[in-house]
């Protein structure tokens, strides 16, 4: 078993998705509850892998890479099909292969307009393959060819399925990435040419893109060089984090998306990008990276204020929701800016925590949507009366949302504020951090303030005339508790016992921050 | 572990589990329970927990008593951070807990500071008359960061046990006094889960180990006091409150967060308590550090106990159900901020060197907001808005003793007006009970006759917060105002004044809403009737604390023996990592001169309410009301002189510009400083973000659409033109291979 | 020089072709036109095959690539008839400059 698992079990969660798609593209479509279920058991099968490498995974030695599998792939250009599991990729593996058959079930009976299961299946299965596989790759190419395939799914997603203005939102999802992706690509042939060469063979060497080795042979940049590159990749990641100034895609790809479109973007696909700058973009470039740091920190709190005040002045929910997302990846950008190894763990933490409590906020909308037909916050109002569990939950995400001590946000807020005190790096600005420290905390005010505006908007009060009397205004049905009780189980356990996490990518980090002259 | 510690001591986390073991059987199973069985499972569980509770306080009393031996110097460390071990040698501890001042800090700490804290025990306690008795500390792994891992637990001390039994007593009585008040609320299940969440989340604050965990359980209360403010959540009057109340203390919590992470890193990474403790009365402790974590804490302090100028989301906080008002906003909650003060005292002492000066912003801000509770109190016509207002005015008193040095003082004051304030919010809710759910004085009056015993209970209680001798408030109050005019080493001139103006006015206030509440003729509908036992009972025990419990602290006069006098202060004053404070002895002239100022208040209330028979005059300064009644008041050219010189001072231009300053200043900058950011958000929104960022975006596909738009003219479709264009480009191109080569 | 003649004679037929391919309307005259471009080029290949390799008569590999344009110039005007053909169905006329279905 654990033999299997080491030599296959990686590539299984990567591929069989693709492998359960392709038995869906035979079956005609028709068969639609057919490829529900092929879809249902093939997410279901990929979360029993995930499950079993969890249960395997040795976490006292969660520092280094395992279940790695290296074999040849491009020899010309020395690209090699390298994947491996470590502290910093687990819990965001776990989150992936957690969400993509909630939203199978969730999308049971919610295939969004015009219908068509099977390609809506098809389409995230491709998804989860990408995502997966971004998390587990080691190799630079492969990263990128992963980072890729998840961008078409979701532009066919949102084109095809989504609101009413869809193709705008789209193309723009798309053209936004694909910009980043470039300059991403561009950074990592720099980096391939510019760094030392290594030993392949016995006496033979050649220029590398394994993420393992890059650390030591990247020293061979100038710190020009470093700088430059460090630049491409935070483009290329801070694009899909998104960051302020390149977040403009995000509010209207989720606005236009379908229900579990938004749910898989804002719970995974957001976090290719910080995972990125964890994986990527720090421990190889750690000298660009404390240059880039107080402009990654600036930018960070920015986000923070900038996305709260957008979110107060919204008049749709899901558009809220999604300026929201602005606003807690900055707290974990301003983790990840920090170089601390506390920051980095809360950061990693805040991914998670915002996938589940951001997807749980995008799920709400979503039954809100399909009940009153309507997300603008003006129309809406006591839902508490009309549906109370799902009035409950919402309040019950709002406040996850908002970081209440207790629940999943806190971990992620408060531990980046809190290393904002001391940053890392060899000549930290701390100063500047400090000040950012400030900002950020004050962020966290408006983020209850919009949140709770919100709720009482939407859950107080009593429901308005036109929906008062509308019978199709039910309450939570078992399928939707079905999805959601992972979730919310996830965010109640993951908030009373952080250990769950911090244990996990502590060791991780702690050796990936020892570049930086800290912990280790 | 320290077997000797008792295992009520060890085990006192059980207490918030059983709680929160309630709020879930009650959320999970309460609908499905008759009224009665959902109530009684909240009151069995708090009925649980005060057992245990004073099992804890019983055996923290034997430990104080019997104190464990502790050898100074060189195991004071190990007993500090893990009192567990207090009885055994340092190096021998528990499993899991090592020694955690040893481990390296986690985030770039200062290598001076980790060094300081080993330093802990201030020097003079060592040859101290009185032995130390360590805190019972039982902690487990929470989480591991940078390879530090940070412990959650239980810290029991006399001050965490008081706060215990204060807190389950005044919770199973609002338990069962809700039973009735509540009866046949249309959420009553969600009324007893959260006042059971509420519960567990403050028993669990009383008795953090580390400032994250105070920080967990100070955010949770507020979530509570949240749904509870909001209970009625149809009306947007209630709801408005319960946001009022949540963001408010938000702005509070930047404070306290920052506070925390402040103390985090002066102490060496670290959020024990002790060790910040210890850290604070180190000789090493970086002085500035420590203010500002200080202040930065007090920000927290503000909100949540409302203290000057973030005090307005308290009589808000009034649109929740009366019973709660008594729990969360007079008892326990509010009283969080004042807590933290107590516990982590040594941050403040050293911070704002209480010791040694004369003023500072702690005691300060206590005595301002003494006067502007107090005088708000008076314009009220809402019942539990004046007791609202005397709530703030109370916990200006505490956190002003604490802000002068006066640690027993403060707390002991606490626990006394946690029963006399409770009783009167719970007596206020029987009066409304009667008088068909309205709390305005305005229609009640003459309620003596009908309700004898919530009236006998009501002015029992406001005799207690009038400090009148010898019920509890007095005993709590002259301490306090002794302590502000001993000090340390300096007197707290100031602070004496405003505590005893805040005297006068609160007896003055309570007169009044007694004369409007109980005397003159009833000016409400139907007929009133006096509240079922279930809920009187509970007044009488509150009011039976309200007299005997000032004797807890009994001061050293008349030579009465050591077993007498001082207990509280025995029992409840830290004595292990504590700064070393001036213990004010009792001042009989002060104790006068207070009593006094009380009675002075009453008698010009007295005179203006009773002897003025007009019972409407002092309602409303603006309207007809008061022209009819001017005639009758003239008859008493004395009573001019009292009311319109210096009741009416007082009560009009005074009190309105407070409360004008109040509603059109404090809260028009909140309100304003929430309309601006909205009118920013939506300018930012519009024309920055929708604009300037996305049109550059939006240009970008423009400029490359309309450069298609021309290109596309050429793509005529007839065969011929490409045609054409193929052999003319072929011939210039001929043309320049020809040109190029003769060339 | 003999080639010359080849060489004009090519010209000739090539600007015939190409007057005829932008000038008229009938599709079937231009696949003609077409096929005298092509022929054109094929006189010029045969000429400078035997040019290039006078001294070597049997490496025949310009007409062997004439032989090669002749096929696929018949490929070509098989598929062109046929779409002439379906115009023709479709519009019941083949005059290409109505035709402009590419039109962007």
């Amino acid at each position: 078993m654990k033999e299997f698992l080491n030599d296959w079990g990686l590539s299984l969660a990567v591929f069989l998705p693709l492998f359960g798609a392709a038995i869906m593209l035979l079956i005609p479509r028709r068969e639609e509850q057919l490829h529900k279920l092929i879809a249902l058991l093939t997410s279901g099968a990929v979360l029993v892998i995930g499950v079993l490498l969890v249960a395997n995974f040795n976490y006292d030695d969660g520092r280094t890479f395992q279940y790695v599998v290296d074999k040849a792939w491009i020899p010309l250009i020395n690209s090699r099909y390298i994947v491996g599991l470590d502290g910093i990729s687990l819990p965001l593996l776990a989150l992936t292969v957690l969400v993509v058959p909630l939203c199978v079930i969730y999308s049971w009976n919610h295939i969004p307009e015009p219908g068509n299961p099977k390609a809506f299946l098809v389409l995230m299965l491709i998804l989860e393959t990408g995502m997966v596989g971004s998390f587990v790759a080691l190799d630079l190419i492969l990263f990128f060819v992963f980072f890729e395939v998840v961008l078409l799914p979701m532009y066919f997603m949102i084109g095809v399925w989504g609101g009413e203005q869809r193709q705008y939102a789209s193309i723009k999802f798309f053209l936004y990435t694909l910009f980043g992706s470039a300059l991403m690509i561009v950074a990592f042939l720099a980096l391939y040419f510019l760094s030392a060469e290594v030993e392949v063979a016995p006496g033979e060497f050649a220029h590398t893109f394994d993420m393992r080795l890059l650390p030591t042979a990247a020293q061979a940049i100038s710190s020009t060089a470093a700088l430059w590159i460090f630049g491409g990749m935070f483009i290329g990641f801070g694009i899909k984090v998104p960051m302020f100034p390149f977040h403009t895609w995000l509010p209207d790809a989720h606005t236009q998306a379908p229900t579990v479109g938004s749910v898989i973007l804002a719970a995974v696909l957001l976090k290719l990008g910080t995972y990125g700058f964890v994986r990527i973009a720090l421990p190889i470039l750690p000298e660009a990276a404390e240059t880039w740091a107080p402009i990654i920190g600036g930018l960070a709190v920015v986000g923070i204020i900038y996305g709260a005040l957008c979110c107060l002045a919204q008049t749709d929910m899901k558009r809220l929701i999604a300026f929201s997302s602005v606003a807690h990846m900055g707290f974990v950008m301003l983790g990840i800016a920090t170089l601390t190894d506390f920051g980095i763990n809360a950061a990693i933490f805040g991914m998670v925590a915002h996938g589940l409590i951001t997807g749980m906020l995008f799920f709400l909308a979503g039954s809100t949507k399909e009940r009153y037909h309507t997300l603008e916050i003006a129309r809406l109002g006591g839902l508490l009366k009309q549906a109370p569990r799902m009035g409950w939950i919402l309040g019950f995400a709002s406040m996850a949302s908002l970081g209440l001590p207790g629940l999943a946000g806190f971990w992620g807020e408060f531990p980046a504020i809190l290393s904002a005190y001391n940053p890392g790096g060899s000549d930290p600005n701390v100063a500047l951090f400090r000040a950012y420290m400030v900002v950020a905390a004050i962020g966290t005010v408006l983020a209850a303030g919009y949140l709770l505006w919100l709720y009482q908007r939407v859950a107080f009060g009593t429901p308005k005339e036109e929906f008062a009397h509308d019978s199709h205004i039910h309450d939570v049905t078992p399928l939707e508790w079905v999805a959601w009780i992972p979730m919310l189980v996830g965010i109640v356990a993951l908030g009373v016992y952080p250990n769950l996490i911090f244990r996990v990518t502590d060791p991780a980090v702690t050796s990936t921050m020892a570049a930086f002259g800290v912990g280790g | 572990m320290d077997q000797n510690a008792g295992w009520f001591l060890e085990n006192a986390w059980i207490i918030p589990l059983i709680m929160a073991g309630s709020f879930l059987t009650i959320l999970f199973f309460g609908k499905r329970l008759p009224e009665r069985g959902t109530a009684g499972i909240g009151i069995v569980a708090v009925g649980v927990c005060l057992v245990l509770s004073l099992g804890v306080a019983t055996q923290w009393v034997q430990r104080v008593n019997d104190p464990p031996v502790v050898e100074h110097g060189t195991s004071t460390e190990g007993a500090g951070v893990h009192g567990a071990d207090a009885g055994e040698p340092p190096e021998t501890g528990g499993p899991h807990d090592g020694p955690a001042v040893e481990q390296p800090g986690p985030v770039g700490v200062e290598g001076e500071h980790a060094a300081a804290v080993s330093l802990a025990v201030p020097a003079a306690a060592e040859g101290g008359e009185h032995h130390e008795v360590p805190p019972v500390v039982n902690q487990i792994t929470w989480f591991q960061n940078g390879g530090v891992e940070f412990k959650v637990g239980t810290l029991v001390d006399g001050l965490t046990a008081m706060m215990l039994v204060t807190v389950t007593i005044i919770s199973l009585l609002v338990h069962i006094y809700s039973r009735e008040y509540l009866h046949g609320d249309v959420r009553f299940t969600h009324y007893y889960a959260f006042l059971s969440l509420f519960t567990a989340a403050m028993l669990f604050y009383v008795m953090s180990s580390s400032t994250l965990q105070m920080l967990v359980g100070w955010e949770l209360v507020g979530v509570c006091s949240f749904t509870l403010i909001g209970h009625w959540w149809e009306e947007k009057k209630n709801t408005d409150a319960a946001l009022k109340a949540f963001l408010t203390n938000r702005v509070g919590d930047v404070g306290l967060l920052l506070g925390v992470v402040v103390t985090f890193f002066a102490a060496g990474g670290t959020f024990e308590i002790l060790e910040i403790n210890g850290y604070a009365l180190s000789p090493g402790a970086n002085q500035t550090l420590l203010l500002v974590g200080a202040l930065l804490l007090f920000g927290g302090v503000t909100s949540k106990s409302g203290q000057f100028p973030l005090h307005t989301w308290l009589p808000d906080a009034m649109a929740g159900p009366t019973p709660v008002s008594a729990l969360i906003h007079a008892a326990t909650m509010v009283v969080a901020g004042v807590y933290l003060i107590a516990r982590l005292y040594a941050v403040f002492f050293e911070g704002l060197n209480i010791g040694a000066n004369a003023i500072n912003y702690v005691a300060l801000i206590g005595g301002v907001t003494i006067l502007v509770g107090a005088s708000l109190a008076f314009v009220q016509h809402d019942l539990k808005k004046v007791l609202a207002y005397s709530t703030i005015s109370q916990l200006g008193y505490m956190v002003m003793a604490l802000g002068v040095g006066a640690w027993t003082a403060g707390v002991f004051h606490l626990f006394t007006h946690a029963f006399f304030k409770a009783g009167l919010f719970l007596g206020a809710g029987s009066v409304s009970h009667a008088a068909h759910h309205t709390f305005d004085m305005r229609e009640m009056g003459g309620l003596r006759k009908h309700m004898p015993a919530t009236f006998a209970t009501f002015v029992i209680c406001t005799a207690a917060l009038m400090g009148i001798f010898p019920l509890a408030g007095f005993w709590s109050k002259d301490e306090i105002l002794a302590g502000a005019s001993q000090g340390q080493e300096q007197a707290y001139t100031l602070m004496l004044i405003m505590g005893a103006i805040g005297a006068l006015l609160t007896a003055a206030y309570m007169t009044r809403a007694i004369y409007l509440t109980f005397f003159g003729e009833y000016r409400g509908h139907g007929t009133p009737h006096e509240s079922p036992r279930i809920m009187t009972i509970p007044l009488w025990i509150l009011s039976f604390g309200a007299v005997t419990f000032g004797f807890l602290n009994f001061p050293k006069v008349l030579s009465l023996p050591e077993g007498l006098t001082t207990r509280f202060e025995h029992f409840v004053e830290p004595t292990f990592l504590f700064p070393e404070i001036e213990h004010p002895t009792f001042n009989p002239v002060l104790a006068i001169v207070s009593t006094l100022l009380a009675a002075l208040g009453f008698a010009l209330a007295y005179q203006y309410y009773w002897l003025g028979r007009s019972p409407l005059a002092g309602l409303s300064q603006k309207s007809g009301f008061r022209q009819g009644y001017v005639l009758l008041q003239n008859k008493y050219y004395l009573d001019t002189l009292y009311t319109d010189i210096i009741v009416g001072a007082t009560k009009g231009p005074i009190a309105r510009a407070s409360y004008w300053f109040n509603q059109y200043v404090i809260d028009a900058i909140v309100n304003g400083a929430g309309r601006i950011s909205v009118a920013i958000a939506s300018v930012l929104y519009r024309e920055v973000d929708q604009q300037v960022i996305d049109g550059i975006v939006n240009g970008c596909g423009y400029v490359s659409e309309s450069s298609g738009q021309v290109l596309r003219r050429m793509q005529t479709g007839k065969v011929q033109q490409y045609a054409a264009l193929l052999f003319a480009a072929a011939a210039v191109l001929a043309g320049a291979f020809i040109v190029a080569v003769s060339l | 020089m003999l080639v010359n003649q080849f060489l004009f004679l090519g010209a000739i037929l090539f600007c015939i072709g190409v007057y005829g391919v932008l000038a008229r309307r009938n599709a079937v005259l231009l696949l003609m036109s077409i096929e005298l471009i092509l022929n054109s080029v094929n006189i010029n290949l045969v000429a400078f095959g035997a040019l290039w390799h006078a001294n070597d008569p049997s490496n025949l590999s310009g007409q062997v690539f004439a032989l090669f344009v002749i096929a696929i110039a018949a490929a070509e005007v098989g598929v062109g008839l046929a779409i002439v053909l379906m115009l023709y169905r479709t519009r019941r006329s083949i005059d290409v400059s109505e035709v402009d279905l590419m039109k962007g």
